[in-house]
């Protein structure tokens, strides 16, 4: 168990940068998810952390001491790949003991902690395979059998559920996250799945091309995201966007379509007169009896789910008849998550209210976030 | 599943085999059968006569010292070839391997041996030796050794050897970075990560990792150093001084046609025949299960 901090770290290959300081503080113990689209650098910052890359700038300690300079085998880590990386030509077991033995461990005491690790994976069965007569999940628990008896300060996870099926990751994903708190070592998960990241994080840094957008704890990036890219990013269905403006006395939003919102709650006083882009979950948009709403949704495609229904359409004013969207006013199509005992026709016009107190205004030229309505 | 042509009928699928058929025929069937032939044969001094001897010529070949002799200068040879040449490929390829900047020029230049001669190979290797005038032979002097492959024995085996290496360098080259290149990264990083460093990775990841290339590599030096290398020690010290570098395959040369003893030397062709079908027969039997670790 140790804490890691990451100061101002930037990666360059060449001339190009990829990634542009970041700085991240892990106290011991914490499991921390980095999440982002795919060329955002995140195995870049995970592998610098490993050792496996050079830290071009800036600089990262574990346990109090700089690791800049030091060789992976130095640093007290273990990690688990994408692919697993098992060894090929060895069993189960050897491919446990493989840093136990390298460290010169005493036959006796590899022997009890590999199966000890295997008792605590269901692997005691398959010690003298190779890995080639494994399945998936089972290749998967070898990798995470390997980095755990070393017992590590840190682990790092590199994508380590990608490769396997639906089912088995939700699975995966609990018992990683079981054998990470029993465990209580500090772990850095790299994954660009955000359900994954949701569930799985202590605290969750989204990235986006070689930049931290947000560190936080997975409830609050979901509440008060920083950026339109984080709020897209985290929650599905994605974030609606709706362009619009706030009235001169910060009492209303006009969206571009025509609606037109009261702010609930906060006076929006600060902002009168800008323009802003509006961010609404699906999840927060209600049906409501006719008159009580705020807009109405031309419905296109409704998808069922079972517990949920997904409706996507076009946004139009209230009360009005539907009139075409401003030239800037954006493509106005928005998705709402309604109950599965809603019944909804495609084609139909559907009165939706937005929640209240869970609006979202970000500044339309940088996506920084403004203010919660 | 991929779906299988095939051909119906007999004469068809014959027509497409006839020319491979033929080069097999005329190429290796006709004088496999002539060597069989003549090895039962003996003819007197003048070739006029030849008379049917049975297997005499076989027991005169196993108690012929100076046959003897030569299996010994192969054995010793075909060692040194081969594991002098898997050694030196196997450190340029994982040398190769890490070079990122400028490796296409390199690995052409390793490339370029495997474009020479056999016999060019051997003269090169000639004149940088040559007690007079050769620039290796030269700094070896000064080294404090008097390098002369013209008289010594172990210097015209240590010669056809280096001769013999260099020419089969790129092969094994070649063979030894696909395999290398073949191995994921990330199994060297997860051992690096495991705490190995660089030696023990190698001999506990990288080496196990290559063995099917290296077995294959193997089988192929070992014919290589037995049959291909006629050319080499032609040109260098034509199996001399003595017979300190007359191979098998050279002594069937020799005898056969310089001494003109053709019984004799069919005899010591039927006897590397042999050798070859039971290197190839190993060579098969392990690509069968190469792809098992
Ligand atoms: N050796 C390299 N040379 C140049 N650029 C590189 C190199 N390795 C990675 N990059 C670049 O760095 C960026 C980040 O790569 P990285 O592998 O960290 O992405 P990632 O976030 O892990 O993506 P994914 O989810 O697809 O794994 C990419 O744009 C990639 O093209
Ligand atoms: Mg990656």
């Amino acid at each position: 168990m140790a804490d890691i901090a990451i100061r101002n770290v930037v990666k360059r290959y060449g001339d190009t940068q990829v990634i542009h300081g970041i700085s991240i503080d892990i106290a011991a113990g914490e499991l921390i998810v980095i999440v982002g689209p795919s060329g955002c650098g995140k195995s870049t910052l995970l592998r610098m952390v490993a050792g496996l890359e050079v830290i071009t700038e800036g600089e990262i300690s574990i346990g109090g001491r700089v690791v800049n300079r030091l060789e992976p085998k130095d640093r007290n880590i273990a990690m688990v790949f994408q692919n697993y990386a098992l060894y090929p030509h060895m069993s189960v077991f050897d491919n446990m003991a493989y840093g136990l033995k390298i460290a010169g461990r005493p036959k006796g005491e590899i022997n009890e902690r590999v199966q000890k690790a295997a008792r605590m994976l269901e692997l005691s069965e398959l010690l003298d395979r190779r890995p080639r007569q494994l399945s998936g999940g089972q290749r998967q628990r070898v990798a995470m059998g390997r980095a755990i008896v070393r017992n590590p300060a840190v682990f790092l996870f590199d994508e380590p559920l990608s490769n396997l099926d639906a089912k088995l990751r939700v699975q995966m994903r609990l018992e990683i996250k079981q054998l990470q708190r029993s465990l209580a070592t500090t772990s850095l998960y790299v994954t660009h799945d955000q359900v994954e990241a949701m569930t799985l994080a202590d605290r969750l840094v989204v990235m986006n091309q070689g930049v931290a957008e947000q560190i936080d704890t997975p409830l609050e990036i979901y509440e008060r995201p920083a950026s339109t890219f984080v709020a897209s990013f985290i929650g599905s269905p994605s974030m609606n966007f709706l362009p619009g403006e706030v009235d001169g006395d910060g009492t209303s939003i006009a969206l571009a379509q025509g609606p037109r919102l009261r702010a609930m709650g906060q006076a929006l006083g600060q902002h009168g007169g800008r323009s802003i882009t509006l961010g609404v979950r699906p999840e927060h948009l209600a049906m409501v009896p006719e008159g009580e709403e705020d807009f109405h949704l031309q419905v296109g495609v409704v998808e069922t789910l079972g517990a949920d229904i997904l409706v996507h359409g076009k946004l139009v004013e209230a009360g009005a008849a539907a009139r075409q969207a401003k030239g800037e006013g954006g493509s106005g199509i928005i998705a709402a998550r309604l109950p599965g005992s809603a019944r909804v026709l495609e084609g139909e016009r559907l009165p939706l209210k937005v929640a209240s107190g869970l609006l979202h205004l970000f500044d339309p030229e940088s996506g920084k976030r403004l203010v919660e309505v | 599943m991929h779906k299988k042509v095939t051909f119906g009928g007999f004469a068809f699928p014959l027509v497409l085999l006839l020319p491979q058929l033929a080069i097999t025929f005329v190429f290796f069937l006709w004088p496999a059968a002539q060597a069989l032939y003549q090895s039962v044969l003996r003819q007197d001094a003048f070739g006029l006569r030849t008379t049917f001897v049975g297997l005499d010529n076989f027991a005169r070949l196993l108690n012929d010292p100076s046959y003897l002799a030569s299996f010994k200068v192969t054995l010793v040879f075909s060692t040194s070839v081969t594991l002098t040449g898997l050694a030196v490929a196997l450190l340029l390829a994982c040398m190769a391997d890490r070079v990122i900047k400028g490796s296409g020029a390199y690995k052409t230049l390793l490339i370029i041996p495997y474009a020479v001669a056999p016999a060019v190979a051997g003269v090169l290797w000639y004149f940088l030796f040559n007690p007079s005038i050769g620039i290796l032979a030269y700094l070896v002097r000064g080294l404090g050794y008097n390098w002369n492959h013209q008289i010594s024995g172990t210097d015209a085996m240590i010669l056809v050897v280096i001769a013999s290496v260099w020419k089969q360098i790129s092969y094994n080259f070649l063979f030894f970075l696909a395999g290398l290149q073949a191995i994921p990264k990330s199994l060297i990083e997860a051992a690096a990560i495991d705490g190995a460093g660089p030696w023990k990775r190698f001999t506990s990841i990288i080496f196990p990792l290559l063995s099917p290339t290296t077995f294959f590599l193997l089988v192929v030096n070992v014919v290589y150093a037995f049959f291909e290398t006629f050319g080499v020690i032609h040109a260098t010290t034509s199996g001399g001084p003595g017979q300190a570098t007359t191979i098998l395959v050279y002594k069937v040369f020799t005898d056969g046609f310089v001494a003109l003893n053709l019984g004799s030397s069919a005899a010591q062709s039927v006897i590397l025949m042999l050798i070859v079908v039971l290197l190839t027969a190993v060579q098969f039997r392990y690509i069968e299960r190469r792809v098992q670790y």
